[in-house]
């Protein structure tokens, strides 16, 4: 398939976390019983008044900027006419000419390459209501039930130009955009809760041509996994498609998850003819220069930078340095725990290796483990003291992940401190001696290995606690003695 | 500018409106009725004036991010012709 270029560009919607919906004081809460987080205003009742969240500007703008983009000086708000029963007003308050952001990047970085992707605009707009389908599928139920809990929750979304050139780019690109989003705390970014949305534009064209191809729109796409299967597919089905003579049809699709598919979604409606008009409910806005510099001077170290600063002050491994800087909250957990303990090396891989092993066991987030940066900083100062080995440290540190406890408290209660009085590891050492003639033999007869497992019969006789140093050094002057 | 009978049953789709035909000649009429009016407005030279976002010498109004009531349940279904698990409930679609 090397004859053809791949061409993708991201719609994503992210929810705010503000308390209160766009326009109106309704909890913006997930969940709830269906039609209780509404008032008219959301609903859509005649005679109503929508006024922005100040909140949502803010965190909007904070987004926009972030995101490296210029900051509109006047924006307003438009109505998206088009008829849905999630959407009672029948038409959704967006931004359509004047979005509040524009002309913005982000870099990612895939296979050590980092590459700049453009975003060609960030705009506000509310969220609509669920539909829950009665009946299998969309198609086979006879009824929907609307729910507008969700109706009014402040969406920003975030176009990206066509720049990305696979799916991998694509998720790379998601994952970067969603660390942001987090870093700057404007959203939750839950994938799963769906208030990190995204859609994708698929085209492929011949490789060189400066034209573009036509395009599809694929929805549904509900974790970083699916971003990528979604595109993989749809690319191997315009391939075939183009391979066998065929013509690509523009139109949306929606991932099947189960089946592995994208699937045609025809509407109805004719081609898209939302008929925007400025919302003449709400006032332009004009953002002043003094509040975007204030906001930008507030901003948080953004992930990039401080990968940036892990790589080159605390000489990290790049793909440590990017794994750790991945999640607003690793990258805490990590600032914490070196500024308790500052060995950079150390604190990194425990959390590369011991914590993100348990994590991805048992599918947590860092904030839903017990673990905490002042526990494991306690335990590296214990390995450093010799109080513990770094063998049975990771037996300590799955119990404080698991229970919370302090290292001290665990390694007390299960007599976990590492033994490093001679006297008591000599007599074991002679144990052992005597019952491995063959490994002594080998020893002996300058297979130096040998010494490897004598070393390991004394761990085990001692349940790991012995000082692997104290060990190593008593066998050797024993051995050469004998 | 005048419009056709196709325009005509363009914005009745999008309305969600069913015309007939004659309904449809007589909305012919009045739209391009409507559309003669606006020509008087065209007259006006307007290349050096900004496209007007709202009627009103007003901008920035905001609210603080503050709950408010929401509606009981029993109001919000109130208009629901049909309802069902607390929720309303609409035909088939798409």
């Amino acid at each position: 398939m090397g004859q053809y270029e791949v061409v993708i560009g991201l719609e994503v919607h992210v929810e705010l976390k503000t308390k209160t919906k766009i326009f109106c004081g309704c909890p913006t809460e997930f969940g709830g019983e269906p039609n209780t987080h509404v008032c008219p205003i959301c609903l859509g009742l005649p005679g109503v008044l929508p006024v922005l969240n100040k909140k949502v500007l803010e965190f909007a703008t904070k987004a926009g900027l972030a995101l490296n983009c210029k900051i509109a000086e006047f924006s307003k708000f438009d109505r998206k006419n088009y008829f849905y029963p999630d959407l009672p007003k029948a038409y959704q308050i967006s931004q359509y000419d004047l979005p509040i952001a524009e002309q913005g990047y982000l870099d990612i970085n895939v296979n050590g390459q980092t590459k700049r992707i453009g975003i060609t605009r960030l705009h506000m707009e509310e969220d609509a209501g669920k539909l829950v389908h009665q009946g299998l599928t969309i198609s086979s139920s006879n009824s929907s039930l609307v729910d507008y809990n969700r109706t009014g929750v402040p969406l920003i979304e975030i176009v990206s130009e066509p720049d990305l050139r696979s799916a991998e780019e694509a998720k790379a690109y998601l994952e970067m955009l969603k660390a942001i989003m987090e870093y700057i705390d404007v959203s939750d970014v839950k994938m799963e809760q769906g208030s990190l949305r995204c859609d994708a534009n698929v085209s492929i064209r011949p490789m060189g041509s400066k034209e573009f191809g036509t395009k599809t729109e694929v929805k549904n796409l509900n974790s970083f996994r699916s971003v990528q299967r979604a595109i993989e597919y749809e690319i191997a089905r315009q391939i075939d498609i183009v391979e066998e003579g065929g013509k690509i049809i523009q139109e949306t699709r929606t991932w099947d998850e189960n089946k592995g598919i994208t699937l045609s979604l025809r509407s109805k409606e004719e081609a898209h003819d939302y008929r925007y008009f400025p919302d003449p409910d709400l006032t332009p806005l004009v953002i002043s220069r003094e509040w975007v510099e204030e906001l930008k001077a507030g901003l948080p170290e953004l992930p990039a930078f401080k990968k940036e600063r892990l790589i080159k002050e605390h000489g990290l491994p790049e793909y440590d340095a990017g794994v750790i800087t991945s999640s607003r909250a690793l990258a805490e957990f990590y600032d914490k725990t070196v500024s308790l303990h500052p060995d950079y090396k150390a604190v990194s891989n425990w959390i590369m290796v011991e914590l993100l092993k348990l994590l991805n066991a048992e599918n947590l987030e860092i904030t839903d483990s017990k673990i905490t940066p002042q526990g494991l900083a306690k335990m590296l100062k214990m390995i450093e003291k010799g109080t513990i080995s770094g063998k049975i440290a990771k037996q300590v540190f799955e119990e404080m992940f698991n229970t919370g406890k302090d290292p001290e408290v665990i390694v007390k209660e299960k007599g976990l401190v590492q033994i490093s009085d001679e006297g008591q590891i000599s007599t074991i050492v002679d144990q052992v001696i005597a019952n491995n003639p063959k490994s002594v033999q080998d020893f002996k007869a300058g297979k130096e290995k040998a010494i490897g497992f004598l070393v390991g019969q004394v761990m085990k006789e001692t349940r790991g606690q012995a000082n692997p140093g104290v060990v190593n050094k008593l066998l050797k002057e024993k051995l050469t003695k004998l | 500018m005048k419009i056709s009978i196709k325009d005509v049953e363009h914005v009745a789709l999008l309305s969600r409106l069913e015309l007939t035909e004659e309904e449809k000649q007589e909305q012919l009429r009045e739209l391009n009725k409507i559309l003669d009016y606006m020509e008087i407005l065209n007259k006006v030279d307007t290349s050096q004036v900004e496209p007007l976002a709202h009627v009103l010498p007003l901008q920035n109004v905001l609210r603080e991010d503050e709950l408010r009531a929401t509606l009981p349940k029993e109001k919000v279904l109130q208009n629901a012709p049909e309802e069902d698990e607390g929720m309303f409930k609409v035909p088939k679609i798409v």
